[in-house]
């Protein structure tokens, strides 16, 4: 009996965690889950079919591949990035300056972001008037910033950073003495790319980038202060169907577009587990 | 602005409002027996005549006011006149809330004293939360058109305007017709107040495109044609439209309520409205007192003044056009001043119905992602 409870203690020092997730994950996930299926406080399946409504898919499919152009971007330039940190000195001023800078730029997004942008390349934003006065064109054109290429250039902003975040400690991993066992066996540049550190490196590369895409999937505030017109994107779709004052009695709807929003989330994280759990095989 | 969004604030602080409700949980404050008595009272005879609520009112000290901008029909005085004539403070939530938004904190806050006492609330939102609404006649109920209210008081029309578009002269030449918006000197210059999908403004704006190019109030698709040849000109700009946006010249064409666009001609001197000729679309605003309000005394008090000569006078400084404006310029309580200000309108006015507004609405959440995609 002691002994259980002893082993019970550890376990104790969770509980302050697990109530969070039920707070904040558990309960609204349930509650979107449950949500979804009423409709006029009877079960129903009418929101649910309504997922398969032109709007909607065309919605969904934006929101895809806004995230998978910000995260195949980010990704790769993360990574680029990221590797030249790593080649540098371990405690180099680059690396400090680099490695603080994205973890500020990585979680920088919302109105101010979005605000950052306006004020940049908006109607009257500083380059585009530069543009306009020096070089004599129209950088604004009819509004490509409020739109789909606006939202991509926006969530690369802080895709790159959160990139060089998560995939600098598997660069890091990387030993030195693989490099020369591989050279000092007569292995060129290509070879050791292609052979040796492609394949440890693909697997961290790939999750990384998943997250990068459920990253911008789930983003919402930057888009809802940048986009006021038409809502392109999946969480805008959302708050349409909460807030509009024209078409009205949607909020099921809502449930079922977030219950959307978390199926494509669940697939996309089981897919980064299985790649992170390959990763950490190398890099134990 | 006001009827178009700024929801990551709106819900976090629903959220953290809910949140914070629940977690103080206590028990609701136990009603004066004034209150209680001010909670059913359908006319101000009910609680003993005007100063008997006012009595009532300034007991409770406070009004719970939402979704109200100070740009918006004059709002911003209004609360000032007020607050300084009975001595009643105002807390004024998310000025710039949709309609729908209104209900849904009603609905949150339900039971506390940050609850909002009073509405004001586009048509169909309106005619969707009846049930809502606590029933009650102004002293000036008997002057307010039969068609601007609901037999009981449930529901009455306080202000309306038509759909204008608003134009910097600095910026654009004159616009005497919305075809006009279709030439190259508007490229990306052509703003409308909102997502017609989801704000009433935008959505009229639609009506009325529709209305100059042959459509109806039955049918909104010339509308919807007209923004996409709009989009495809390159002239449409997908920004909501605020006084920020333009007084710094962002948004040089505007399609707006009248009354908003209106207010922005005393900030920037070159900013003119017009109605165009022929697509005159008219739209009332709906005021109405929450059943549930924490304050029902200076909630009905706050109806008293909006519909008094005064309040509905301060709504037309605004550029809006009173509910009861035919009614006091009979009485010459009018200011005649302010309301020849107003723009010319010419034509029948068209005013949708609530079975129009639905059939338009469907058409709309089915085809505008043509436009803004």
């Amino acid at each position: 009996m002691g002994r259980r409870i002893r082993r019970l203690v550890p376990v104790l020092g969770l509980v302050p965690f697990f109530g969070y997730l039920t707070i904040f994950l558990l309960i609204p996930t349930v509650a979107v889950v449950v949500g979804a299926f009423v409709e006029n406080d009877r079960a129903s399946l009418s929101n649910i079919r309504a997922l398969g409504d032109g709007v909607v898919m065309r919605t969904l499919w934006h929101s895809i591949v806004l995230s998978a152009e910000s995260a195949v971007i980010g990704a790769v330039l993360g990574a680029v990035l990221a590797y030249a940190v790593v080649t540098g000195r371990p405690d180099g001023l680059l690396r400090r300056s680099v490695t603080s800078a994205c973890g500020v730029l990585a979680q920088f997004g919302g109105v101010t972001l979005a605000f950052a942008f306006i004020a940049t390349l908006g109607f009257s934003g500083v380059v585009t008037e530069a543009g306009r006065d020096l070089l004599g064109i129209d950088l604004f054109g009819n509004g490509w910033l409020f739109g789909l290429n606006g939202l991509t250039l926006v969530y690369t902003y802080f895709q790159i950073p959160l990139m060089v975040i998560v995939f600098l400690p598997s660069l890091d991993g990387m030993r030195v003495q693989w490099r020369e066992a591989a050279e000092s066996l007569g292995a060129s540049t290509w070879q050791f790319w292609r052979y040796i550190a492609g394949p440890l490196l693909l697997p961290a590369f790939l999750g990384s980038m998943l997250l990068l895409f459920a990253n911008a999937f789930a983003a919402y505030a930057t888009a809802a202060a940048l986009v006021s017109q038409g809502s392109p994107i999946l969480p805008l779709l959302i708050r349409n169907a909460l807030t509009s004052e024209i078409v009205l009695g949607q909020s099921h709807l809502a449930f079922a577009l977030a219950l959307d929003m978390i199926v494509v989330v669940v697939i996309v994280m089981t897919l980064y587990a299985l790649l992170l759990r390959r990763t950490s095989r190398w890099l134990r | 602005m006001k009827r178009s969004i700024r929801t990551t604030a709106l819900i976090i602080s629903i959220t953290a409002i809910s949140l914070g409700a629940a977690a103080c949980g206590g028990p609701p404050d136990k009603d004066s027996g004034s209150t209680t008595k001010a909670a059913t009272a359908t006319s101000a005879k009910d609680l003993g005549g005007m100063d008997a609520l006012v009595k009532a009112a300034q007991k409770e000290g406070q009004l719970n006011v939402i979704a109200l901008p100070p740009t918006w029909a004059n709002y911003g005085k209004i609360i000032d006149a007020f607050s300084d004539k009975y001595d009643i403070k105002i807390n004024s939530a998310q000025p710039d809330a949709a309609s729908q938004d209104e209900i849904n904190a009603a609905n949150t806050l339900k039971g506390t004293k940050r609850a909002p006492d009073v509405f004001d609330l586009g048509q169909s939102v309106a005619l969707a939360n009846t049930s809502m609404f606590a029933p009650y006649k102004v002293a000036t109920f008997d002057s307010i058109p039969e068609d601007f209210k609901d037999a009981d008081g449930t529901w009455v029309n306080d202000y309306g305007g038509f759909m204008s578009v608003g134009f910097d002269t600095k910026k654009v030449p004159e616009v005497t017709s919305l075809d006009d918006l279709l030439g190259a000197k508007y490229k990306g210059k052509v703003a409308l107040n909102g997502d017609p999908t989801q704000a009433g403004a935008a959505f009229s704006g639609v009506v009325m495109a529709s209305i100059a190019n042959g459509g109806s109030a039955d049918d909104i698709a010339p509308g919807v044609s007209f923004f996409e040849k709009l989009k495809k000109a390159g002239n449409f700009l997908p920004v909501d439209p605020t006084p920020a946006t333009i007084e710094s010249g962002q948004t040089p064409v505007v399609i707006d309520w009248d009354y908003t666009n209106a207010a922005e001609t005393a900030k920037l001197p070159s900013w003119k409205v017009v109605v165009p000729e022929g697509a005159a679309v008219g739209g009332y605003y709906y005021q109405a007192i929450n059943k549930d309000a924490p304050h029902p005394a200076a909630a009905r008090l706050w109806q008293e003044f909006l519909y008094s000569d005064e309040g509905q006078n301060l709504y037309l400084g605004g550029g809006a056009r009173p509910v009861r404006a035919d009614a006091m310029k009979a009485d010459g309580t009018l200011d005649e001043e302010l309301y020849s200000k107003l723009p010319a309108v010419q034509g029948d006015p068209v005013l949708l119905t609530e079975e129009q507004t639905k059939t338009a609405a469907d058409y709309l959440s089915k085809n505008w992602s043509k436009v803004a995609g």
